[in-house]
């Protein structure tokens, strides 16, 4: 396998380090901060209309929503940029 | 119909589906037996991976588990969910452009060395096989506590239905059955928890219904706290470990799941790359239908189990507390001679300020198994459960068996020591390597080592420290060289390996917070196996040679999609 030009190549790694770490740092934030370090002090406010205590919440339903729309996220983000740097496979490029 | 009749007619269905979906998909190449051919639809492939995954664990203990910890419980929660977002963002699309067959595979190539191959292979094997065996063993109890089988022809059995379509379809074969697995254990679950619901809170949506109230009024939660504080538990929604005991096991489970060989090679076997990030998105889906599920469950039959025992007499107690007394997973002791069951947590203390003693032992497996009976749900329901059971215990066992097959079969034999065997042949290997493997599960199975649960949580460490970080500097740096990746995950491994015997089968009399290393459990310790792999890694390959240019070429051309 022979990769593209060198300049497409790296400016489309770039941009998907950058997307990266914006998305990572929302993983972390949903479910290392909101629903462990941060839990005890979320625990005194309840989700709203609910009797969740927040933290806990986070814990166990919270973080597993968000990550879903994570992963969505980033296959959407990805297939742009794919197409904004003209990168992405053709049909014959399946192996 | 009696339960037992009801389970026979719905596995047995079950396993004739299975059996006729194998027949259709049955493997004419080494493509078909190793990635499906590649062209399993992304949607279909993340339901069959999140069957693969979801294994007799996921189905049957971890309810129970939550429902025993509370809030604690969250770190299987988290840490078996959040790996996904890792290899969809970190892994599984720079693999499928990868596009060979399996993870030693791609180890070997990137790492430009047999040795790295070998390693790779070994890991493989070791993780796969010890989670088969949990797996095997998960299968003989459904049919002894179900269908009043003996344990081992149990294990007889499912190994048959196993060897049936993962011998003649290879990957083919396991993925469509695996579809199937995913939508009747889904459907078993849910079942029970969607009627739980409803008779707990008023609301069938389970996720909804636990942080509801229930007939008193007051939130379901609040009481459950209240109840784990008047019996000496602890708060039900705050748990008792350190918060970094919790943040490492959670990370540590995390990494396992996203550098698990039986996890990532589902990615193989979609078209293209694109599908390999939105398959991992189904997957997540599929996988988070049953996850958020299981701690409405866990309140629900909390809540249950304590209002159902507590200071009542135990001649009192309804039908499904006998019968589950008679399996040992119920055992109640009355140490005060009071007649009554004292079911209480380490802090409890009488009017005088006396500690009681706790009475009743409740084995975590029992919240998932027993739910319908405590319920009052009709036979047929159990029956479900029990052919849900079996679908994740089988899908997973499955997966881990094709691992295994593929690691000797093409690792070992096609690119390490016998590369000129014909494609015939290493169908043949693979075939053959799968029975094998089988026979050899159903053994451990049988036989167990003793120690299952606790040796998958192992495999999860031995992941975690040696092929997620091996992987992931594989696919983001160019300069770590096979020097560095060997002794890396050399150094995580041996790290892991040993803090683990140490604590679970050398000196397990000092399993406890103060004699851990910063009061990290060996169940966390992959968090820090893994940081050691980095670190070593990163050194080393600072100090020898750079891979060959045609290896770095390599890695630019998997960052990006087209060819």
């Amino acid at each position: 396998m022979s990769p593209p030009p060198r300049s497409d190549a790296a400016a489309y790694w770039r941009a998907n380090l950058r997307l990266l770490a914006v998305l990572l740092i929302l993983w972390a934030a949903v479910s290392f901060g909101a629903g462990i370090l941060f839990a005890d002090w979320l625990n005194q406010f309840l989700l709203p209309g609910t009797g969740f205590p927040l933290g806990f919440w986070f814990a166990q339903q919270g973080a597993i929503y968000s990550f879903v729309v994570l992963v969505f996220v980033y296959a959407k983000l990805m297939n742009r940029l794919e197409r904004k740097f003209g990168l992405e496979e053709q049909e014959d490029d399946s192996q | 119909m009696s339960i037992r009749a009801w389970t026979l007619l719905l596995v047995g269905l079950s396993f004739a589906l299975y059996i006729a979906i194998a027949i259709r998909s049955r493997a004419s190449s080494t493509k078909e037996f190793y990635v499906a051919g590649g062209g399993v639809p992304p949607l279909a492939n993340g339901m069959a991976t999140a069957a693969d995954w979801m294994s007799a664990a996921s189905f049957i203990s971890m309810a129970g588990l939550i429902s025993a910890k509370g809030y604690d419980g969250s770190v299987y929660l988290l840490g078996w969910t959040g790996g996904f977002v890792l290899l969809a963002l970190l892994l599984a699309p720079y693999l499928r452009k990868f596009g060979q067959f399996t993870v030693p595979d791609f180890i070997g190539d990137r790492y430009y060395s047999r040795t790295a191959r070998v390693v790779a292979v070994l890991c493989a094997i070791f993780v796969s096989f010890t989670y088969v065996s949990g797996q095997m063993r998960g299968v003989g109890i459904v049919f002894s506590r179900f269908l009043e089988v003996e344990v081992g022809t149990g294990v007889l059995i499912g190994m048959g239905i196993v060897f049936f379509y993962a011998v003649l379809g290879g990957m083919k074969g396991i993925t469509y059955t695996q579809v199937a697995q995913y939508c009747v254990l889904i459907f078993a679950y849910l079942v029970p928890a969607l009627y739980l619901s409803m008779m707990m809170s008023g609301n069938p949506i389970p996720q909804l219904g636990f942080g509801g109230s229930g007939e008193t009024g007051a939130f379901l939660l609040e009481r459950l706290d209240g109840l784990h504080e008047d019996l000496g538990f602890a708060a039900y929604t705050s748990g008792s470990k350190s918060v970094l005991d919790v943040f490492c096991i959670t990370l540590a489970l995390m990494v396992g799941t996203a550098g698990l060989p039986h996890v990532i090679v589902r990615f193989y076997t979609v078209p293209r790359v694109r599908d390999a990030r939105t398959s991992v998105g189904w997957a997540l889906i599929f996988i988070a239908i049953l996850y958020t599920t299981a701690p409405a469950i866990a309140v629900f039959a909390r809540t249950n189990l304590l209002n159902t025992v507590s200071e009542q007499a135990y001649s009192e107690m309804p039908e499904w507390f006998s019968r589950w007394e008679s399996t040992g997973l119920l055992a109640h002791d009355d140490l005060n001679g009071d007649g009554k069951i004292q079911y209480v947590g380490p802090e409890a203390i009488d009017s005088d300020g006396q500690p009681i003693r706790n009475e009743l032992h409740v084995d975590p497996d029992i919240m998932v198994l027993a739910n319908p009976e405590i319920a009052n749900l009709p036979a047929w329901v159990i029956g479900l459960v029990a052919a849900g059971g079996l679908a994740a215990a089988l899908s997973t066992a499955a997966g881990l068996l094709l691992v295994i097959s593929s690691s000797i079969s093409h690792d070992l034999l096609k690119r390490s020591f016998l590369p000129n065997i014909s494609p015939r042949g290493e169908l043949l290997a693979a075939r053959g390597a799968a029975a094998a493997g089988i026979v050899l599960a159903g053994y451990l199975g049988i036989h167990p080592p003793g120690f299952v649960g606790e040796v998958v949580a192992f495999a999860f460490g031995l992941a975690a420290s040696s092929f997620f970080p091996a992987i992931l500097l594989g696919i983001f740096t160019t300069r770590t060289s096979r020097e560095g990746a060997v002794a890396g995950m050399i150094c995580g491994l041996a790290a892991t390996t040993l803090y683990i015997i140490w604590f679970k089968f050398l000196h397990p009399e000092l399993n406890s917070a103060e004699h851990w290393f910063l009061g990290i459990s060996p169940e966390g310790f992959g968090a820090l196996g893994m940081a050691i792999n980095f670190g070593v890694t990163v050194a080393i390959s600072a100090l020898t040679p750079p891979p060959p240019p045609e290896v770095q070429q390599m890695v630019l051309s998997i960052r990006v999609p087209r060819s």
